[in-house]
């Protein structure tokens, strides 16, 4: 029962709200049905599934609240899960940051499911395509294939009723040379599982993997760089575009402690941080890269700017920021969209004279959260292009560049790809600091 | 104690099943009250079990093991005056290896009953047997004995749990004023407490029980400046602690005075979370006007307390076998230390370099009976004198390099995670003779005295790093001079250890530790606490981190 349809969900929400005596009560339920399978050293690791639906009650009386989750769905049990959120809620002091329930909303309709998803045996095949591949030519893959469904309904005694459906998988692999010389790296996330191609990502990797044998020490110091979509966003860590557009928080900014802190007081929203070709987005009904509905506080989501040419578009506004500033809240959105060019990542190069391809950047932590200076390493295929070409595979480097520094010095946009349900170009930027080298391979 | 007690005062938690994430953190929300619950008696444990290990056995298994798990936590989370949010929580179900003609499967489920068990253990064979076409390389377990029916809890004087939710609660807003009270202008703290109540058998004939305790007190205060725009935090320089509440009663005798002129205190098995919060207000504040550091070659004095996350990435993290043989190739990545590089016989270190790896310390978050494939725990060194001499293994691994057992240090994150190898504690060696961390800096003519744990990076075969911390004094001709700002460390792994000059005697040990180590895909935490005593490390590349955006 992994997966409730819309209809089944509400019912079953629509009962437990009736045995509510609180004053205002908001019931959700969230589903999923996923498996996974690990692979290393051209041999599998690890696999197994997962598949779980669990209901959640809050209750309020007056400012007061209190939460209970089940995952039984009896009627004995689903009557003692909102009797018992309402006894902590009677017995949980007044919340000073109290916002009432949201009423009744209307939401977009994201094409964000699939109708068919990998079965443990197609995922097996996905691996052995990647394995097989790297095996026949002496490589070695380590990689993972992890994906399914989800769902996620809610409603409310104010009148809010949302349902959402959504597939994702995700594949990613890293190539090494048996003699461990060499490593390559690919990634993709889909929303139909029918499009992930784990035999063209593979090759991808491998060939990045035997490009960089025999890699040559370069000086550190400041490069033009190219920065494949991989190395600017990371779904699971912090990354270079991630910790900036996962940080346009208003109420960090208003109390001080954030890069969009203004002198003075107050956020820098209105100000032009950015080159004026920076414009980030995000829109649930894009095509590509489809989000969600509503945001966890069942806010509807729409399209909305983040930076528009340079410009600090909007902030993050929690709902109890948003009232206590008047102005309105902002769902928080599942992915971001930055806009590019149309060139592919090949054509950049072709295009740069001097400068450093980078695939992949590695354990980015935040040096000083006053400049959002962050430190990290390149990581399975870093190159040195010449003349429009790569000339030669070069060591690993050590950075300590601040994402706002790096969207002022852009120099080229190539095509938005998929990465981590975020859509992002390959940018090319001038002066990225390098610290020192690395003799990881 | 009445249920209101534990009662009262919970129920912020209208985020509750939306807290950034927080993984290895049971999902069910309890109420407190729940947590004092006893589980499942072992009489029905050993029922349970045995019925997953026989139908696994029936159904072509070779091996099998079962881990019958009830993972309850609290968290505390508060900022300035108020309470953010109270959860408790608790996960209850069964994990189930099997292994079928040399591969493994694993199936999980919540429902805890024979026929539950006896079916889930079906699944992993079925699993088992899907992947034959995509193994290579058949399993080998080193053997094992089994041990009969035993038990072990980690040796707590108070349950955290059993503590009020009002008490904890009291105690971190008295920490939050203290900060606001000596300069800080925002702080946020949080109380982790984690039990772990684990039921392991094996048809090695073990069946074991265990009951493990954690806690984590933490903070980080920050200090703003609206007029120059600038701000600055302080963390607290508490540990994750294998302790229960006892931690956090303030004992002198655990406590050591950093070196003459910086004001700073390290501790040991108890904390003094007022005392470390009213002077994190005071630093955090300071810390806006401190001299930014010129960067160059110094020699750095490390106080455990920021020394332990250095330890962590440089020295445990590459000893992890399944590293050093690829398994995390895609994900956490390998080791500069591989097979051929330890044939070598190069130098790790310098001679003072004495690394050992345990999960039996009193106090370290490391510490149980039994690791999570029925193996008992034990001691054994990683480095001597400056050479690496073993890594960290579990059963499938010892034969790889041709040993006969595992080092125990196999574990899960929850009964629904499949076990696999895991850092215990890693800790360096005291120095053995005499010295005082007074003595240590007297005889340093140009370096920096840093303390508390700060940004880190490593690359992933752990050579090149990079470490900043929370306190950094100057020191000059063997004095301390005066704070600085804006320092971080860049070294390489093996050039580091090489530069290491020597250990503060056992006198200043302490454990420094962490919660959330990642590793795995999918991704799973695990805690481990790394010992050391102040160290001296010579000539060590400083830059400034300062930049003008």
């Amino acid at each position: 029962m992994a997966i409730l349809s819309k209809d089944e969900a509400q019912a079953l929400l629509k009962k437990v709200l009736s045995y509510s005596t609180a004053d205002e009560c908001e019931v959700s339920l969230n589903g999923r049905t996923t498996g996974n399978i690990r692979y290393a050293r051209n041999s599998v690791s690890t696999a197994g599934a997962a598949d779980s639906v669990s209901l959640a009650v809050e209750s309020r009386f007056g400012k007061r609240s209190g939460v209970a989750t089940c995952n039984e769905f009896d009627e004995a049990t689903l009557r003692r899960c909102v009797q018992r959120a309402e006894e902590i809620a009677r017995l949980a002091p007044e919340s000073p940051e109290y916002v009432p329930l949201l009423g009744p909303q209307t939401y977009l309709s994201p094409p964000s499911a699939a109708t068919t998803l990998l079965t443990a045996a197609t995922r097996a095949q996905a691996a052995a395509d990647s394995m097989n591949l790297c095996a026949a030519k002496k490589l070695t893959a380590a990689g993972f294939i992890d994906g399914g469904a989800r769902f996620q309904a809610m409603r409310n005694s104010k009148g809010l009723e949302a349902y959402q459906q959504s597939t994702n998988t995700d594949f990613s692999v890293t190539v090494r040379t048996a003699d461990g010389r060499g490593s390559g790296y690919a990634i993709a996330d889909v929303t139909d599982p029918a499009k992930l191609n784990t035999k063209v990502l593979t090759q991808r990797a491998a060939d990045k993997a035997l490009g960089s044998v025999n890699a040559k020490a370069i000086e550190p110091g400041k490069y033009t760089v190219i920065l494949e979509p991989a190395a600017l966003m990371d779904g699971g860590d912090l990354s270079l575009l991630g910790g900036l557009v996962y940080g346009l928080d208003a109420r960090s900014a208003d109390e001080g402690r954030s890069f969009l802190s203004k002198k003075g007081g107050g956020n820098r929203k209105g100000e032009k941080l950015f080159d004026e070709r920076v414009s980030i987005y995000s829109d649930p009904l894009n095509a590509e890269v489809p989000g969600n509905a509503f945001d966890n506080d069942g806010l509807p989501t729409k399209r909305m700017n983040w930076v528009e040419k340079g410009v600090v578009k909007n902030l993050y506004y929690s709902r109890f920021w948003a009232e206590k500033n008047k102005v309105a809240p902002t769902p928080f959105p599942s992915g971001f969209i930055m806009t590019g060019g149309t060139q592919s990542t090949a054509e950049l190069i072709k295009g740069t004279a001097k400068g450093i391809l980078v695939t992949r950047l590695w354990y980015i932590r935040e040096v000083d959260p006053q400049t959002l200076l962050y430190t990290g390493l390149t990581r399975d295929g870093t190159f040195y292009i010449e003349n429009g070409a790569i000339k030669f595979p070069i060591k690993n480097l050590r950075f300590n560049e601040s994402p706002i520094i790096m969207l002022n010095n852009v120099e080229a946009m190539g095509r938005p790809q998929r990465l981590a349900g975020c859509l992002i170009p390959p940018l090319k930027i001038r002066d990225f600091t390098f610290t020192s080298l690395s003799d990881a391979i | 104690m009445k249920r209101r007690d534990f009662v009262g005062l919970t129920g912020l938690a209208a985020g509750a099943l939306f807290l950034p994430s927080l993984p290895g953190f049971g999902h069910t929300p309890v109420d407190p009250a729940r947590l004092l619950e006893p589980g499942a008696d072992v009489i029905v444990k050993k029922r349970l079990a045995d019925a997953a290990l026989n139908a696994a056995k029936s159904a072509g298994a070779s091996y099998a093991d079962v881990r019958i798990g009830r993972y309850l936590n609290q968290y505390v989370f508060t900022r300035e005056k108020q309470v953010q949010n109270i959860v408790s929580t608790e996960s209850y179900g069964v994990g189930i290896r099997v292994l079928v003609n040399g591969c493994w499967g694993f199936a999980s489920t919540s429902v805890v009953t024979e026929a539950s068990l006896a079916a889930t253990a079906r699944v992993a064979v079925d699993i088992a047997k899907a992947d034959r076409i995509v193994q290579r390389e058949p399993v080998q377990l080193a053997p094992q004995q089994g041990y009969g029916e035993v038990s072990w809890k980690t040796p707590i004087q108070q349950s955290a749990f059993e503590v009020p939710v009002k008490q904890k609660v009291e105690l971190l807003l008295a920490a939050n004023a203290a900060a606001l009270d000596n300069g800080a202008n925002y702080i946020n703290s949080a109380l982790f407490q984690v039990n772990e109540q684990k039921y392991f058998a094996s048809t090695d004939g073990s069946y074991i029980d265990q009951d493990v305790h954690r806690l984590w007190p933490t903070f980080s205060a920050t200090a703003v400046d609206t007029k120059t725009g600038k701000f600055r935090s302080r963390s607290a320089l508490s540990s994750p602690v294998g302790l229960g509440f006892e931690y956090l009663t303030p004992s002198a005798a655990e406590q050591i005075a950093g070196p003459a002129g910086t004001n700073t205190v390290g501790y040991k098995l108890r904390y003094d979370l007022l005392a470390d919060a009213a002077l994190a207000g005071k630093q955090a504040k300071a810390k806006l006007s401190m001299k930014s550091v010129t960067p160059g070659k110094y020699d750095l004095v490390l106080d455990p307390g920021h020394l332990g996350l250095t330890i962590h990435e440089s020295v445990g993290h590459p000893t992890e076998l399944d590293r050093v043989l690829g398994y995390e190739a895609n994900f956490a990545g390998t080791s500069f230390a591989t097979l051929e590089w330890k044939a070598k016989n190069l130098p790790y270190g310098s001679q003072e370099v004495n690394i050992v790896a345990d999960k039996l310390q009193p106090g370290s978050v490391g510490a149980v009976g039994y690791d999570d494939e029925g193996v008992k725990t034990r001691e054994w060194d990683l480095i001597k004198e400056g050479k690496l001499v073993n890594y960290q293994k579990i059963r499938d691994q010892a034969h790889i390099v041709g040993q006969k057992e595992s080092d125990g240090c196999c574990y899960a994150q929850s009964w629904e995670d499949v076990q696999f190898q895991r850092m215990p504690n890693v800790s360096l060696r005291p120095g053995k003779a005499k010295l005082s961390v007074d003595e240590m800096v007297s005889k340093v003519d140009k370096g920096i005295y840093i303390a508390g744990a700060g940004s880190f990076s490593i690359d992933q075969q752990r050579y090149n790093f990079q470490f900043g911390g929370q306190l950094f004094f100057a020191i000059e001709k063997g004095k301390i001079t005066e704070p600085l700002e804006d320092v971080a460390y860049q070294s390489n792994t093996q050039e580091f250890w090489g530069a290491c000059a020597g250990s503060c005697d056992q006198s200043d040990y302490r454990l420094y530790g962490t919660f959330f180590d990642g590793k795995g895909q999918p991704a799973q935490v695990s805690s481990v606490s790394h010992g050391s005593a102040t160290t001296r490390f010579n000539g060590v590349n400083v830059i400034n981190t300062a930049r003008k955006v």
